[in-house]
C-alpha cells in the first residue's frame, strides 16, 4: 500500500533532482491539446446522440442540429490531431521486450509497486497500448463516420453498410471513452507531474528516472548501471 | 381521442342500462392500396406534392414509367413500375405506390436520438417534426422500407405523413382524395383490413391470382398502409417491397444491448478509476540514488 511506502521511501529530492529536461515539444504539446479538444467536442456531442439522458449536452454546444453538423467536421480535425501524433510519436511507441515484461507485470503498476517492473523508455506499455489503439479506433470512427455522415449517398442495394457503420461506430467510439477516461484520470490524478509536462513541456529528472528510466539514461547521457 | 373523453358511461337517475356505454371506437387509421386496381396514372403523385406546398423537381428517368429511382426528401410518394414477366411468358405491368407504412413499430423512431423529432400518434401516424430534427440521418439508417429522406438544403429528414393534418380535422389523405379508379381507400385499420381480405379472396377465387393476399407486415407489429398483392408470396416484385420487414437486428443490438453495455461501462469506469485513487492513491516521483546522478 502506499501508506508503507511513503514511510519506507523518504521523499527528499535535491537540487539536481528537481533540474528540468525537456519531455514535449511545442509542437507537440499544440497538437496533443488540438487533438484533446477536438476529441472532447466529438465526445460531448457524441453522447449526446448515443442516449436521450444526455441529449442536453448537445444544448451546451449550440442545439442538436449545431451539434450534427459540427460533430464529424472536428472528428476529421482529431484525425489529423492524430495522423501528427503518429508523426510525432509513432517511432517511440514500438513495443520492446520490456514493454512484454511490464505488462505481464501490470498487476504492480496498478498496485503503484512501479519498482518491480522493468525500466521504461520515453512511453511504457499502457501509453503505447492507449496509441495504438486510438489510431486503430480514428481509422473505423473516420470510415464508419463518413457513412453515417452521408446516409444518403449510401444507396439503397448496399445499406447494410449503414447498419455495419452505425455498430462500428457506437462500440468503437465507447472504447475509445474508456481509453480517455484511463489517460485523463492518469494524467491528471494519477501520476503527478505528468498534466504538468503536457502543459510546460518538461519534466524533473526525479520525475523521468522514477517513471522512464531508460529515456532518463537516453536524454541525460548516462549509461544504465551496471546490474 | 378528444371524442373518447366525453363518453358517457354513467347516469343518474337513469332506469336500465347505459346507451353507449360499452362503445368501443376505433382510432386506427389506415390506408389501403390495392396494387391490383391501380392504372399507374400518378394522380396520388400530383396530389401529394400540391397537398404539401411541393414543385416538380428534375428527375432521372431509366425507361420505365416511374417517375423516379426512389421517393425523395420532397416527392414522397411514388408509383413503382415493374414490367414482370410471368411464368407463362405474359408481361404484367406491376404498380405498387410507394410511401411511408406507418409502422406499428417505427424503426425509424426507433433509431432517432433527437428528443420530439418523431412521434407516433394514437392513430397510428408516425409523423416527423422537422423543428427537433437535428438531420443526423439515423431514420434512414432505421427505416426498412427506405422511405426517410435527407434534404440537403434544409439539413434535416423529410417523409410522408400520412396528411396527418387533414385526417386529424376529419379528411382523407390527399393521394386518396386524389385517385380516380378507386384502388386507394381511407379507414380504420379493422375496415381496411377487412376490405383488403375481401379482395384478395376476390383475386383468388374469382381473377385466377391464386397466390393473391394482403401485405400488412407483421415483423414491424404490422402497417398502417397495407397493400392488396396479385402475388403475396413475392412483394419483392413491386418495386423492391420487403418480404419480411424488421428493425434492422443492428439498430436493435445498438439501441438495446450495446447502449445498455456502453453505459454500464463509462459509469463502472469512472468509479473504478474513483475507487483505485482512493485506495493505492498518487503516483509521485523519488529522489534520485546517488549511483544514478553522477557524469556518464
Amino acid at each position: 500500500m502506499s501508506t508503507t511506502d511513503t514511510v519506507r521511501r523518504p521523499r527528499t529530492t535535491t537540487d539536481f533532482d528537481e533540474e528540468l529536461i525537456p519531455r514535449y515539444s511545442f509542437v507537440e504539446r499544440v497538437n496533443h491539446w488540438f487533438g484533446a479538444a477536438t476529441y472532447s467536442y466529438c465526445l460531448i456531442t457524441g453522447l449526446a446522440f448515443w442516449t436521450p439522458y444526455l441529449y442536453w449536452l448537445a444544448a451546451i454546444v449550440g442545439g442538436g442540429p449545431t451539434a450534427r453538423f459540427w460533430h464529424p467536421w472536428f472528428g476529421i480535425f482529431f484525425v489529423v490531431s492524430q495522423f501528427l501524433m503518429f508523426l510525432h510519436w509513432g517511432g517511440d511507441m514500438e513495443m520492446d521486450n520490456d514493454d512484454r515484461v511490464w505488462a505481464d507485470n501490470i498487476k504492480a503498476y496498478i498496485e503503484n509497486e512501479d519498482d518491480k517492473l522493468p525500466p521504461v523508455g520515453r512511453f511504457n506499455w499502457g501509453q503505447k497500448l492507449y496509441f495504438w489503439a486510438m489510431v486503430g479506433s480514428t481509422i473505423l470512427l473516420l470510415l464508419s463516420g463518413f457513412v453515417l455522415w452521408y446516409v444518403e449517398a449510401v444507396p439503397w442495394s448496399i445499406h447494410i453498410l449503414r447498419y455495419v457503420a452505425i455498430l462500428i461506430h457506437a462500440s468503437v467510439a465507447v472504447l475509445t471513452i474508456g481509453l480517455f477516461l484511463i489517460h485523463v484520470y492518469m494524467s491528471t490524478l494519477l501520476e503527478e507531474g505528468s498534466f504538468a509536462s503536457m502543459v510546460h513541456g518538461t519534466v524533473t529528472r526525479a520525475w523521468a528516472w522514477t517513471f522512464h528510466r531508460k529515456w532518463y539514461y537516453e536524454v541525460t547521457g548516462r549509461s544504465r548501471p551496471k546490474q | 381521442m378528444s371524442q373518447a373523453s366525453t363518453e358517457i358511461i354513467r347516469i343518474s337517475g337513469h332506469a336500465g342500462a347505459v346507451p353507449g356505454a360499452g362503445l368501443n371506437r376505433e382510432f386506427q387509421v389506415c390506408k389501403l392500396v390495392d396494387t391490383t386496381t391501380c392504372i399507374g396514372c400518378k394522380a396520388c403523385e400530383v396530389a401529394c406534392l400540391e397537398w404539401n406546398g411541393y414543385t416538380f423537381t428534375q428527375t432521372s428517368f431509366n425507361n420505365s414509367y416511374q417517375t423516379m429511382p426512389e421517393t425523395a426528401w420532397n416527392y414522397w410518394n411514388l408509383i413503382k413500375f415493374n414490367e414482370h414477366e410471368r411464368d407463362d411468358g405474359s408481361m404484367m405491368l406491376l404498380m405498387r405506390k410507394d410511401q411511408c407504412m406507418h409502422c406499428e413499430e417505427p424503426g425509424c423512431l426507433e433509431a432517432c436520438p433527437a428528443d420530439g423529432a418523431i412521434v407516433q400518434y394514437a392513430n397510428g401516424i408516425v409523423d416527423f417534426q422537422e423543428a427537433h430534427c437535428i438531420g443526423c440521418g439515423y431514420c434512414v439508417t432505421g427505416c426498412p422500407f427506405n422511405i426517410p429522406k435527407f434534404s440537403p438544403e434544409a439539413h434535416k429528414v423529410f417523409k410522408c405523413t400520412l396528411c396527418n393534418d387533414r385526417v386529424s380535422v376529419g379528411l382523407e389523405p390527399a393521394c386518396i382524395k386524389a385517385c380516380p379508379t378507386g384502388c386507394l381507400h381511407f379507414g380504420t385499420k379493422s375496415e381496411m383490413k377487412e376490405l383488403a381480405e375481401f379482395r384478395a379472396e376476390q383475386l383468388r377465387d374469382v381473377s385466377g391470382f391464386a397466390d393473391a393476399g394482403v401485405y400488412d407486415p407483421a415483423g414491424v407489429g404490422g402497417t398502417h398502409v397495407i397493400y392488396v398483392l396479385h402475388d403475396a408470396k413475392n412483394p419483392e416484385l413491386y418495386g423492391g417491397l420487403p418480404k419480411d420487414p424488421h428493425i434492422p437486428y443492428s439498430v436493435w443490438l445498438w439501441k438495446k444491448p450495446l447502449k445498455w453495455l456502453g453505459n454500464l461501462a463509462m459509469i463502472g469506469g469512472i468509479v473504478g478509476l474513483a475507487l483505485h485513487y482512493l485506495r493505492v492513491g498518487p503516483k509521485k516521483e523519488e529522489p534520485i540514488p546517488p549511483e544514478d546522478r553522477g557524469p556518464s
